[in-house]
C-alpha cells in the first residue's frame, strides 16, 4: 500500500469509530500486509490523539490458539489504549453511545513500574517491571462489518479494541501463579465460561514479553505506568444493553461491568 | 422403580464388568432393555461393586461424572452421575498406565475431596461439605467407557460404573479454607502442549457442590459418604483422548501438578 492509501484507511476507520458505523473489510478492497495494517492503526491513533486522546497503554490480541486458528496466524497482535477507553469497576458502559458490535473477554491487566524496551526482553524482565496485575474486562469491538476480519483487518482497526474495565484489586505478580490462575466469567448470573492463565500463549507473561520485543524492533518501549491488557483467557462473549458481567480470577480478584 | 428382574441385573452387571476387565466394547445396554430405569442402572453398578468386593478388591473412593457443562455438552446428557473406585484403578503420580488394558481412554483434570466426617443426604449443601472436608487434592481421572465410540445415554453409563477405569491422586493437599475452589485454575498439557484449561466453577458452579450432590444421590439408596472417603468431583475440562506413548501433566493453581504416561 502507498502512504496515501494507508492514510485514507486510517481516516476511514477513525470516522467509523467516531460515528459508530462499520466499514467493509479492508482485505476485500486492498492488498495489504500486516505491516501496512499496523501503519493504518497508527494513522487511526494519530487522529484520536489530535482529537485529545492520550495513550495510557497497549492491548495484546489473538493470543489464544482458537483465535489464531480462526485467523490463520501464529502470532498475537496489538493495539493502543487511550484514556477515554478506560471505565471503572461497576461503572455503566453505554453500548449505544460508544460501541458497535461489542464482545466481552476476561483478561489479566499488567500495570508497569519500569520501562521495557525490546528486543531481548525475557519473562524475568517483565515480572521485574510489573508493579501489579489486575482483573480486567476488555470489551472488544470491530469497525469492520459483522466482524468479518482477517488478521490485517483487525490489526488496522486497533486490534479490535473497544473499551475496558479494571477491577478494584491489584496484586503483585510474585503473589500469583499467572499460568495456572483460574478465571470464571458470569453473565447475568450464569457461569458461561472458565479458563486459566495458560490460555494466553501459555502464560500472560509470555504475551507481555512478546509485545515488548515486537515494539522494541520499532524502538518503541512499554512505559512505566502503562496498562497492558495481556489477552483473553476465555471465549469472546457478545453483549447487549442490559447485560451484566463479572469476571473473577483466582488469587487476583474480580471486575464487573453493566452494559446500557 | 425397577423394571428389570434380579437375574437380569446380575447378567447385565457381569456383561458390563467383563467388558471392563477384558477391555472390549459393547453396545449400550438400553438398546436391548429400553424400559430400564435409573434404579435398575444403579442396581447394575452396585452389583458390579459387589462382584469386585467378593473377589477381594477394596473400594477406595467414589467419583462423580458428567458434572461440568463441558462434559454434559460433550456427552449429550443433562444430569451428573456417580461411580465407585476400586483399589486396582489407582495409579501413582508419575506412573505408567497400560493402554492395552483399556479400550479408548480419555483423561480429565479433576480435584479430589477427602472427608473427615460422614455426609448423609438428603439436604446436604456446600456448607456441610466444606465442614466435613479434611483436605483437597489434585487428581486426574482416566475414563474409559465400555460402550462403542463412547456413545451412551445416562442409564447405560451409570450401569457401566460411570466409565471409571483408572485415577491418579496428586501429592499435594490443602485445607478447603485455604483454597479459592471456585476460581482454582487447572491447565492440562499432553506431550508438553496445553490442550485444555478451566477453573473449579466449571463443576456445577463450585467443586464442593459435586460432593453435596453425591451425598444426596446416595441418600436415594439410603447410603452415605463415610468419613475418610476419597471423592473425585468430575472433570473441570473436557475429556482428552490419549494414545499409547502420550504423556500428560496437569497443573493446578496452588496444588502442584499430576503427571503420567500411557505405555
Amino acid at each position: 500500500m502507498d502512504k496515501q492509501q494507508i492514510s485514507a484507511c486510517g481516516d476511514e476507520l477513525y470516522a467509523a469509530m467516531v460515528e459508530g458505523k462499520t466499514v467493509a473489510p479492508l482485505t476485500q478492497r486492498y492488498e495489504l500486509s500486516i505491516d501496512d495494517a499496523y501503519h493504518i492503526s497508527l494513522q487511526m491513533l494519530e487522529r484520536r490523539i489530535a482529537a485529545g486522546a492520550r495513550v495510557i497503554g497497549k492491548k495484546i490480541g489473538v493470543t489464544s490458539k482458537a483465535v489464531q486458528a480462526m485467523l490463520n496466524v501464529h502470532q498475537p497482535d496489538f493495539g493502543y489504549l487511550t484514556h477515554d477507553m478506560a471505565y471503572s469497576q461497576g461503572e455503566e458502559m453505554p453500548i449505544s453511545a460508544k460501541l458497535i458490535q461489542p464482545k466481552a473477554e476476561g483478561e489479566i491487566a499488567f500495570i508497569l513500574k519500569k520501562d521495557l524496551l525490546g528486543p531481548g526482553i525475557t519473562n524475568a524482565d517483565v515480572l521485574a517491571a510489573t508493579d501489579c496485575v489486575m482483573p480486567c474486562f476488555e470489551v472488544v469491538d470491530s469497525r469492520i462489518e459483522n466482524w468479518q476480519i482477517k488478521i490485517q483487518d483487525t490489526v488496522a482497526d486497533n486490534a479490535s479494541c473497544g473499551l475496558f474495565v479494571l477491577g478494584d484489586s491489584a496484586v503483585s505478580p510474585g503473589k500469583v501463579d499467572l499460568s495456572t490462575c483460574g478465571m470464571v466469567v458470569e453473565k447475568n448470573g450464569q457461569i458461561i465460561s472458565t479458563g486459566a492463565g495458560a490460555a494466553a500463549l501459555g502464560s500472560p507473561v509470555n504475551c507481555v514479553t512478546w509485545l515488548a520485543n515486537t515494539l522494541g524492533t520499532f524502538g518503541i518501549p512499554l512505559k512505566a505506568g502503562e496498562v497492558i491488557l495481556s489477552g483473553s483467557l476465555v471465549p469472546l462473549e457478545p453483549v447487549q444493553a442490559g447485560d451484566f458481567m463479572t469476571v473473577s480470577i483466582g488469587g487476583i480478584g474480580s471486575a464487573s461491568v453493566r452494559f446500557t | 422403580m425397577s423394571n428389570l428382574s434380579r437375574q437380569q441385573i446380575e447378567q447385565l452387571a457381569e456383561h458390563c464388568e467383563n467388558a471392563e476387565l477384558q477391555a472390549y466394547e459393547i453396545t449400550k445396554i438400553t438398546n436391548d432393555f429400553p424400559d430400564m430405569t435409573y434404579r435398575d442402572a444403579f442396581d447394575i453398578q452396585w452389583e458390579i461393586r459387589r462382584r469386585k468386593e467378593a473377589r477381594g478388591h477394596k473400594i477406595v473412593g467414589m467419583k462423580m461424572g458428567l458434572t461440568s457443562w463441558a462434559k454434559m455438552k460433550q456427552m449429550g446428557v443433562e444430569h451428573p452421575c456417580y461411580g465407585f473406585l476400586a483399589d486396582y484403578f489407582a495409579v501413582p503420580d508419575g506412573g505408567d498406565i497400560k493402554h492395552d488394558e483399556l479400550i479408548h481412554p480419555k483423561i480429565e483434570a479433576e480435584l479430589a475431596f477427602v472427608t473427615k466426617a460422614p455426609l448423609k443426604g438428603p439436604g446436604i449443601h456446600i456448607g456441610d461439605v466444606l465442614r466435613a472436608t479434611d483436605f483437597v487434592m489434585p487428581a486426574v481421572e482416566v475414563i474409559d467407557s465400555r460402550y462403542k465410540d463412547f456413545k451412551f445415554d445416562l442409564k447405560s453409563v451409570i450401569a457401566d460404573n460411570s466409565s471409571s477405569s483408572r485415577f491418579i491422586a496428586g501429592g499435594t493437599m490443602a485445607k478447603p479454607e485455604d483454597l479459592d475452589l471456585k476460581n482454582l485454575g487447572v491447565v492440562m498439557e499432553v506431550n508438553g502442549q496445553v490442550v485444555e484449561l478451566g477453573a473449579g466453577a466449571a463443576v456445577l458452579g463450585h467443586p464442593a457442590s459435586s460432593v453435596a450432590m453425591l451425598a444426596n444421590m446416595l441418600a436415594e439408596r439410603d447410603e452415605e459418604i463415610p468419613a475418610g472417603t476419597y471423592i473425585m468431583i468430575g472433570a473441570i475440562t473436557a475429556a482428552v483422548q490419549v494414545n499409547k506413548g502420550d504423556s500428560f501433566c496437569v497443573r493446578y493453581q496452588g496444588l502442584g501438578s499430576v503427571s503420567g504416561r500411557f505405555v
